[in-house]
């Protein structure tokens, strides 16, 4: 029912622009995979490539192991769903849904029974006679995957299906279709530029710049260990700190700023390559009295309560802004602007990353 | 459009809109409408007692049998009926032939051809429109001549071994019609799958469509209300064209609307004609109304 997909050094050039570049990825069977970054990194020519509207210029895509070079979209177990869902506005909505079905040669009866079948896995009973006309952005959304669904894919391939729904419905619609995934076993392969659906949907994430996959992994492990300075800034904020990494010892390295000498994680991969610091605002940490590690004097400059948190930005002595999240845990005191306090975090927390922009 | 222009030109566009519309469309349909229920008199019997409406004018269609065979049946029929019909029926063929060119042109200028390279092709399209219809029409009857270029072509690339006689009967007529009127199916039915939403053509693909069933299931039914406007557009000038059949008819073809020209023209009876005029328009705006209807077009999508 549901395949696997491997994209084996993918390249895909418009012209002398190189869209997707070198893209190697193992998506498994029945897994909920997401294609993650800002637009113009690739992601939609991916999804393009793997449902055959785009061939790539070189590089080999295999659905369910097989290599399907040359295969037209109307070949590959693959069903898209556009990001302004190309619903049929002159059929009613059985019709929509069943026409894959048509197109396989399935007679009246059991197309309208089986799209009466997926119109209430969608949660739209009653809608099959309806107009696209007549439904609402996230009922649209439902016909969508139900028209997807009807030809039984073994992949699913979705662009961005939710940015068009206002913020409620995204976020109900995201639970929606993780709980589809889940009771149909397809593989979902998710296009987004919004790290929180990201996040929150997906089994793994593949983040993309540039045309690039910078990193693929589970979404905790995409937050907590970015692999460089893009994926870090991507995905989560982060008080990014300029400096010279010094020689690491047990995974950790000092780092010369202008604010002083800091200490924070360094991967492997990272030395000897020009990093920055990169910590975020929940883990940096605001006290009268200076820290264990890393601790910097600032001065309050905004603080917004937020409710669940309080955002607090500060200054250093050198104008550089540090943020930091205060989680409300009910007896957390605001910080008056103006107060003189320390910014402090664990080096385990903070991280020395290569540039955001890694090539070659 | 007063603020805009004032008060002056908004008056002088309106009298001309006003003399347009009353001159040079209205008087001369009423005066037709009445000439036609009116006898052929003697200047001097004008207004005299026999001068008095009836419908005997148009009842001269109903004049003079002639024999023709269909179904290896013998049938009377009155002539100017069955030059009428075959008006209507060779009318209906050019408006087929006009699709089926149109359609894809449109289809690939709309949707797959690079649009870098889109103004040019429209530039080749218009370009025969800046010679008179009568030299290309011209044009087509040397171009089909016995000695013409294109018996010449055909002998010598050996398709054919002994030159064809191409203006027989209808032929050139529908060649003519066809060339003169295929850009008016074509620009609505561009203008229409213009606005089609490439991502319907592509999902319909994806849900495993063959190309076939993506246009017969999305792209005509998006494009039906120009395709409706392109058929009539295409098939009311076919059947009122008289240049056409005039200089591409054979010995064998009549056109209703050389009918009406004999009635004026030689017979010099401006009453007959009038009626044979009047009867072509209602009679094809019936046929287009029976042919929207079945087809369930609305005068509104037309319109669009």
């Amino acid at each position: 029912m549901s395949a696997g997909i491997q994209l084996d050094d993918v390249c895909c050039d418009f012209g002398s622009f190189r869209a997707v570049d070198h893209a190697t990825v193992d998506i498994k069977p029945g897994e909920f995979f997401s294609f993650l970054g800002p637009s113009g990194c690739g992601k939609t020519t991916i999804l393009r490539m793997i449902s055959g509207f785009i061939e790539p210029t070189s590089g080999v895509i295999r659905i369910g192991g097989q290599d399907v070079k040359g295969k037209r979209p109307n070949q590959r177990p693959t069903a898209l769903i556009f990001q302004n869902l190309a619903l049929f506005p002159l059929m009613p909505i059985w019709e929509n849904i069943a026409f894959g079905l048509e197109m396989r040669g399935v007679d009246k009866a059991a197309r309208r029974a089986k799209a009466e079948e997926l119109l209430r896995l969608v949660d739209l009973p009653g809608a099959a006679d309806k107009m696209v006309s007549q439904l609402s952005g996230g009922q649209k959304q439902r016909v969508a995957i139900a028209r997807a669904l009807a030809v039984e894919p073994s992949v699913m391939l979705l662009d961005e299906p939710l940015s068009a729904l206002d913020l409620k419905l995204r976020q109900h619609m995201r639970a929606e279709l993780r709980a589809i995934q889940k009771r149909t076993g397809v593989t979902f392969i998710y296009i987004t530029h919004d790290q929180g659906e990201a996040l929150a949907m997906s089994d793994r994430v593949g983040v993309m710049s540039q045309g690039r996959i910078q990193q693929i992994a589970d979404p905790r492990e995409i937050y907590n260990n970015p692999v460089n300075g893009f994926v870090a800034s991507f995905v989560g904020e982060n008080n990014i700190i300029d400096g010279t990494a010094g020689p690491a010892a047990g995974g950790l390295a000092g780092f010369d700023t202008a604010l002083g000498g800091l200490r924070a994680r360094i991967s492997p991969e990272a030395l000897g390559r020009p990093v920055k610091l990169y910590v975020r605002p929940e883990h940096t940490i605001l006290t009268e009295a200076p820290g264990p590690e890393n601790a910097v004097p600032v001065t309050v400059t905004e603080v917004s309560f937020e409710g669940a948190f309080i955002s607090v930005l500060t200054q250093t002595e050198t104008g550089k802004v540090l943020a930091a999240e205060i989680r409300n845990d009910g007896s957390a005191t605001v910080p008056a602007i103006g107060a003189k306090l320390y910014a402090s975090f664990s080096a385990e927390r903070a991280a020395l990353l290569p540039d955001a922009t890694v090539r070659g | 459009m007063l603020r805009r222009y004032g008060s002056g030109l908004t008056l002088l566009i309106c009298l001309l809109v006003a003399f347009w519309l009353l001159m040079l469309v209205i008087v001369p349909n009423i005066t037709l409408f009445e000439q036609s229920f009116r006898p052929y008199l003697p200047v001097t019997e004008i207004g005299g007692p026999r001068d008095v409406y009836s419908l005997d004018n148009f009842l001269k269609v109903f004049n003079g049998d002639t024999q023709i065979t269909l179904f290896g049946r013998s049938f009377a029929i009155p002539v100017h009926v069955l030059t009428f019909a075959l008006t209507i029926l060779y009318s209906i063929l050019v408006t087929l032939i006009c699709f089926a060119l149109a359609y894809p042109l449109a289809y690939y200028m709309a949707k797959i051809v690079n649009p870098k390279t889109l103004p040019t092709l429209l530039l080749l399209l218009f370009i025969p429109l800046w010679v008179s219809e009568v030299l290309r029409a011209f044009a087509w009857w040397i171009i089909l001549a016995l000695k013409g270029p294109l018996n010449s072509l055909l002998l010598f690339t050996g398709v054919i071994d002994k030159p064809v006689r191409w203006i027989v009967d209808y032929n050139g007529v529908v060649i003519g019609l066809v060339y003169t009127y295929v850009l008016f199916m074509l620009f609505p039915i561009y203008n229409a799958v213009q606005s089609l939403d490439t991502n319907q053509i592509e999902a319909a693909e994806d849900l495993g469509a063959p190309w076939w069933k993506i246009h017969l299931k999305i792209v005509m039914p998006h494009a039906k209300p120009g395709i409706a406007s392109g058929a009539v557009m295409v098939f009311m000038l076919s059947a009122g064209s008289l240049l056409v059949p005039s200089i591409l008819g054979s010995t064998t073809s009549q056109w209703f609307t050389q009918t009406i020209d004999q009635w004026f023209k030689d017979a010099l009876d401006w009453n007959t004609a009038s009626a044979y005029a009047l009867l072509l328009l209602i009679l094809c705006t019936v046929f287009v109304s029976l042919a929207m209807w079945l087809f369930k077009v609305k005068l509104s999508d037309i319109a669009k």
